[in-house]
């Protein structure tokens, strides 16, 4: 399977929204290497008929009644914001007009 | 190394004995936990087990209690809370810039139970950023030091509550595994930590690491105590549909039931080359003890044990780095600075994250990526499965499964910081029991040569703790090794 080279963390970098430095792609790089070198012998292992376990537990459809609570959170989730504009959450400018 | 038995003091005593003596009026809680901070402001900044703690607001919360109650089983008793344990108004970090300032406008579930039964929250233990390590050396904050050796790690990524509750500057806590991170730094500071069956503890109000890999759990200095807190944590949570609806047994019964004819097994791949062989003499003895108890033993394989470093890091990265995606700089925490909404993201991110968090999210992004996912993601999945069967099929052969908790005992500050591979394969022992979703312990059983705890792992099938906890305090009533207390005197003398 491929080497991740600096473009290439770069790349997942930007997928995940972190600006890396440059000085900090090539041990990065080597790191990623390494750890994806030694995650590559599950490759080894025998699984065809085998189903995947995302989950320990077998709930599905877990349900509880949808009874009416009160609720006071919003104003101390909003105090919480780095930038606010009255009830709304402030961010930089999305779009160019 | 110096060592000291914890009858010499008060602040020593485990957990039940400080309830009993609560009650009986035989200890003033507001005394006791007044001698706490004072040992908390002495040592922390030497072994920085707690990120910080706010002494007024502590004692505030005692006197609220001793004023309204409520009189449950942890009345007036002091409990410690690792740093990704939401606490309403009271800053909850996971040990990471990018949540600086942050005050949940929520008490976790657990921290609601510990509350219903009259104990006086303190947070926040010390941790790696985000539960990202073995080691405390991720924290933002600092290094947490190992109380028997402060040039040691106290293990990860729940240090600062595994330190404080082994130097007495906690009398039980709480903390989260996601891959061994009560149990390692448990065995690492010679206390005692289980991490439950997945979906025993609520997670509400943990803030998550791996979803389907976290659980909440006690950290103490003895078998009963960690019963106790069992007790106490245990339930189903509506809040939490992940949580179990099965039954919660009376832990603290379990204690005293006899474990003659049970049957432990000892997996061959756990005791393999590269383990201390400290460890594996100190494990092997344990095994002896808990024959003399009456206990059977017996040889089982776990055949995939060897790919289960390699399943973890492809499933809990790729879970983290979905995780982690909520932190943007837009509703709380850091902010970095950005001309643009991408900018701001980047740079939030970028200056937020330490580095092993960003490795991490990092990987689990890749993993999870077009052309990458069925070659990792779902192949981690399958081999999971595989994981899972294994101990299925041995626990038709045994009733608890005996390993080391980890191949060696505390290492060195910095020795595996930049080595990321090796610092993953200190959790080779711990980390199947989160893929499988069982419920595992780790307890003192021995000291190397130059004094530092060793410990051993008790698994289980499924919401069996009880049976756990049944051997454990077998095999504890048999040994004192739980009585060794570390001196502090090296530890402040650094400061």
């Amino acid at each position: 399977m491929a080497v991740l080279g600096e473009q290439d963390v770069q790349h997942v970098a930007r997928l995940a929204r972190l600006a890396i430095p440059p000085a900090a792609l090539s041990p990065f790089a080597q790191q990623l290497n390494e750890i994806l070198d030694y995650v590559r012998q599950l490759q080894s292992v025998p699984t065809q008929g085998v189903g995947p376990t995302s989950h320990p537990l077998s709930l599905s459809n877990v349900m509880r009644p949808d009874l009416v609570q009160p609720s006071t959170v919003a104003q101390d989730v909003l105090a919480e914001a780095p930038a606010r504009h009255g009830q709304l959450f402030k961010v930089p400018k999305i779009i160019d007009v | 190394m110096t060592q000291t038995n914890r009858t010499d003091s008060p602040l020593s005593q485990p957990l039940h004995q400080l309830r009993d003596r609560i009650a009986s009026g035989a200890v003033d809680p507001r005394q006791f936990l007044n001698d706490l901070l004072t040992r908390i402001e002495q040592f922390n900044p030497s072994l920085r087990a707690y990120i910080a703690v706010d002494r007024e607001r502590v004692q505030a919360e005692l006197a609220e209690r001793l004023a309204k109650g409520p009189r449950g089983r942890l009345f007036g008793v002091p409990i410690t809370v690792k740093d990704n344990i939401c606490v309403r108004g009271e800053q909850t970090t996971c040990a990471s810039r990018i949540l600086q300032g942050f005050r949940p406008p929520y008490d976790a579930t657990v921290i609601e139970r510990l509350a219903r039964e009259g104990a006086v929250i303190i947070p926040h233990a010390n941790m790696d950023e985000f539960a990202f390590g073995s080691s405390t050396e991720n924290s933002a904050v600092g290094v947490t030091r190992n109380p028997w050796d402060p040039s040691r790690v106290p293990g990860g990524s729940s240090g600062g509550s595994a330190a404080s509750v082994a130097a007495d500057l906690a009398v039980a806590a709480l903390g989260s595994d996601t891959g061994g991170s009560i149990r390692q730094p448990a065995a690492l500071c010679g206390v005692v930590g289980m991490k439950p069956t997945y979906g025993r503890v609520s997670r509400y109000g943990l803030i998550a690491f791996a979803s389907s890999l976290d659980q909440i759990g006690p950290i103490t200095k003895d078998v009963t105590d960690c019963a106790e807190l069992l007790s106490v944590l245990a339930g189903n949570d509506p809040r939490d549909s992940t949580s179990a609806p099965t039954a919660v047994p009376d832990y603290l019964a379990a204690l005293n039931k006899p474990v003659t004819g049970m049957r432990f097994g000892l997996p061959k791949e756990y005791f393999i080359e590269g383990i201390d062989p400290e460890i594996q003499r100190a494990v092997e003895e344990a095994a002896r003890v808990l024959e003399s108890k009456g206990m059977k033993r017996v040889s089982v394989s776990l055949p995939h044990t060897q790919y289960a470093v390699a399943t973890y890091y492809v499933v809990a990265t790729a879970e983290a780095s979905s995780n982690l995606a909520r932190y943007d700089g837009v509703k709380y925490g850091y902010r970095g600075a950005g001309s643009s909404l991408l900018e701001m993201y980047e740079h939030t991110r970028a200056e937020g994250f330490g580095r092993e968090s960003v490795r991490r999210i990092i990987l689990g992004t890749y993993v999870l990526s077009h052309g990458y996912y069925d070659a990792y993601y779902l192949q981690g999945l399958k081999v999971r499965t595989l994981i899972k069967r294994d101990f299925d099929d041995a626990f038709k052969e045994c009733d608890v499964i005996l390993t080391p908790t980890s191949p060696s005992a505390a290492f060195k500050i910095g020795e595996k910081l930049n080595d990321p591979l090796q610092m993953y394969l200190s959790d080779i022992f711990t980390i199947s029991a989160n893929l499988a979703g069982i419920p595992a312990m780790s307890m003192p059983c021995g000291f190397t040569s130059s004094g530092l705890p060793i410990g051993m792992q008790l698994l289980g099938p499924s919401f069996e703790e009880a049976r756990l906890l049944q051997v454990g305090r077998a095999y504890e009533q048999a040994t004192e090794w739980h009585t060794r207390k570390p001196s502090l005197q090296a530890a402040e003398a650094r400061n």
